[in-house]
């Protein structure tokens, strides 16, 4: 055991040693390396930035959300199941509402009709805001979103029965038109109408990069209903469950309900679509995976190109030293020590590649958060654990058949080598 | 030549107990569709403390007898026991245990590691010996003051003379008290003054106790000896004391 101990730290003296004396061939081999490690773990920081990204945007769903709606969230080829069935009305929501209050230990808490509408200007003064999207609900919508209220408070029931002139706003609204001041009591025109500001939404971010949860604005569905009408656009009935952690019962109950709604008879196949968080998730997982995947895979081939490099290199190093190899055998050098050598030799130039990898990474990610801080690149501890676990593997692996060659060295046949 | 004169100033020792056994020895060397007999049946007894010169041209025999002395290679066929051990049925490491405890190798070409001083060339056998640092520095400089470098033990091999290269090679082969100490033309990449040096330092350490093998084709160098085997064709032709 001791003796083992001392020939791993002579070997890594000497791969040490060996590096020094050839500084430039260790250089342009472990650059291989570096560019491998820079490649993969930008991979990794990027997948883990979009996974974190679309985490934080499923989050602002709210996981104890069913939506029913007339569109499944992710459509392919088979969109045409869908384009003939009925536009979600407040009315279905008012008939869920009573099924639901009427059902003993009901899974599902409320419905709430909500509709919304892209692409709004909001004026105040002289300040305007483009490409707001407005929602028009019932009071009760207050209860699902995710975000806090910064000041103010959502609209009543009855403020949103009266169809009164009130709304709530996205941070970045009440930012772009009250610049340094209370929104509260301020007064916003849209569509030529004034609506009296009430409360303003904590800061959320954007989903996906898509749209930004702080560039909304609430307004009770009275008032929406008349300025903006609700018989296109994509209506949806949000029901908050009582227990997120069973969905499934909530969802089969849910639907039940709905097909009661809408008067299906047993047989017919739903005429809605009820999306979750979680489905939307399931239906994302493979597509990211194989994003991943594929991007690890292409990344990949750079470091393999660099484990090429040093597996070459590390052959030369064998050639060059058969002598050297020759009279340490003499010396009492067992094959696995002299194994042990060049494995050390080629892992050495892996990980020094592999730190200065990192570090050119660590570098990237905070000179792009400097200067995209949106963009999605996070940079982790695990990272750093996993490069280094991937440096040494590359290590072992292309430094593996030279040492193997080199350990079976005859020491008579490496003793004469000039 | 004057033999009489010459045994007076140069004393042999008493041998002592059985170090190396021989026995109808061959070494066959498949060369393409050639068969090679380099060694054709030599059987050899060594004991401790001999001075032993095996000599021959080239073609002899003389490199596969040193290879096969130094548990380099084993035989195709006959005993080869060391100290008691079956060398012939060994395996590679085990082969390279008996080399690092038993055998103390001194090339013509010193082969030093070029990056490595003095101290670190010579602690070599004792890293593979499993032997613990503090010790291994200690008697790493004890070897290398008893063949007069004590000054020295920091220089790497290119600060060093041939001869002081090859004192470091020899305190290398000592260091680890082996059996035997094997030389393979020890002088042959010296000038004539260093290698008398070198030879000088051999006769200490025979005195001294030490088991010596010089494989040379130098008559001069082999008369250093106390007994000179010679080789011819594979087989042993002559095998006597030096007078």
């Amino acid at each position: 055991m001791n003796r083992l101990i001392y020939e791993l730290t002579e070997s890594i003296r000497m791969a040490l040693a060996q590096i020094r004396a050839n500084k430039l061939r260790s250089a342009l081999t472990a650059l291989g390396v570096v560019i491998g490690i820079l490649a993969v773990t930008l991979m990794g920081t990027a997948i883990r930035g979009v996974d974190i990204g679309f985490n934080n945007s499923l989050a602002m769903l709210g996981s104890d959300v069913l939506h029913v709606e007339k569109w499944p969230w992710i459509t392919g080829d088979d969109w045409w199941m869908y384009v003939n069935r009925p536009i979600i009305k407040p009315a279905d929501a008012v008939k869920l509402s009573r099924i639901i209050d009427a059902t003993p230990n009901s899974e599902l808490d409320f419905a709430v009709f909500v509709h919304g509408r892209g692409g709004v200007s909001v004026k105040a003064g002289a300040l305007s805001i483009n490409g707001v999207v407005v929602f028009g609900s019932t009071g009760d919508y207050g209860r699902i979103l995710t975000a806090d209220f910064t000041e103010g408070r959502m609209y009543t029931e009855t403020e949103s029965d009266a169809a009164q002139q009130v709304c709530v706003l996205g941070s970045d609204v009440a930012q772009a038109l009250f610049p340094g001041h209370s929104s509260i009591g301020q007064t916003v025109i849209v569509k030529g109408q004034p609506f009296r500001v009430i409360g303003v939404l904590a800061k959320q971010g954007s989903f996906l990069g898509l749209f930004s949860f702080d560039d909304q604005m609430l307004m009770p569905l009275g008032a929406y209903r008349k300025y903006f009408g609700i018989r296109n656009g994509n209506p949806e009935i949000q029901v908050k469950v009582k227990d997120k952690t069973r969905i499934a019962e909530a969802r089969d109950e849910l639907t039940g309900d709905m097909r009661r709604v809408r008067g299906q008879v047993p047989g017919e196949p739903d005429n809605f679509t009820i999306n979750t968080q979680d489905a939307f998730k399931e239906k994302l997982d493979p597509i990211k995976q194989g994003i991943a995947l594929a991007g690890l895979f292409v990344t990949g081939l750079a470091l393999f190109v660099g484990a090429i490099g040093i597996m070459n290199i590390t052959f030369v190093s064998v050639r060059e030293r058969t002598k050297e190899i020759g009279t340490r055998k003499a010396l009492g050098a067992r094959r696995i020590t002299i194994r042990l050598q060049f494995l050390i030799e080629a892992v050495s130039i892996c990980v020094v590649g592999g730190v200065i990898g990192l570090a050119l990474t660590f570098l990237t990610c905070l000179g792009v958060k400097a200067a995209f801080p949106a963009f999605p690149l996070e940079f982790s501890a695990s990272l750093i654990v996993i490069s280094m676990l991937v440096s040494v593997a590359t290590g072992i692996l292309s430094g593996y058949l030279p040492a193997a060659s080199a350990s079976k060295l005859d020491p008579v046949v490496a003793l004469r080598y000039e | 030549m004057t033999p009489p004169a010459l045994a007076e100033v140069r004393p042999l020792r008493p041998a002592g107990p059985l170090v190396i056994a021989i026995e109808n020895v061959t070494k066959l060397y498949q060369m393409g569709e050639e068969t090679i007999h380099a060694l054709r049946g030599v059987s050899l007894e060594i004991r401790r403390n001999e001075y032993l010169a095996v000599m021959g041209p080239s073609g002899s025999g003389k490199s596969t007898m040193m290879n096969m002395l130094g548990c380099l290679d084993t035989p195709t066929s006959g005993r080869y026991e060391f100290n008691g051990h079956d060398v012939a049925a060994m395996e590679d490491d085990e082969l390279a245990d008996i080399r690092n405890r038993e055998i103390g190798f001194v090339f013509q070409t010193f082969n030093l590691l070029p990056r490595s001083d003095a101290l670190r060339n010579v602690e070599l056998p004792l890293i593979y010996g499993g032997v613990p640092p503090n010790e291994r520095h200690e008697r790493a400089r004890k070897a290398l003051e008893d063949v007069g470098l004590g000054e020295r033990i920091h220089h790497k091999p290119n600060e060093l003379s041939g001869g002081q290269r090859q004192r470091v090679a020899i305190a290398r082969a000592l260091v680890n008290r082996p059996s035997i100490i094997l030389a393979d033309e020890p002088t042959g990449n010296l000038d004539s003054k260093t290698g008398i040096e070198i030879l000088a330092l051999f006769e200490e350490l025979y005195e001294r106790g030490n088991t010596l093998i010089v494989v040379t084709h130098e008559e001069s160098v082999a008369r250093h000896a106390r007994r000179i085997i010679r080789l011819h064709d594979g087989l042993i032709e002559s095998d006597g004391p030096v007078f």
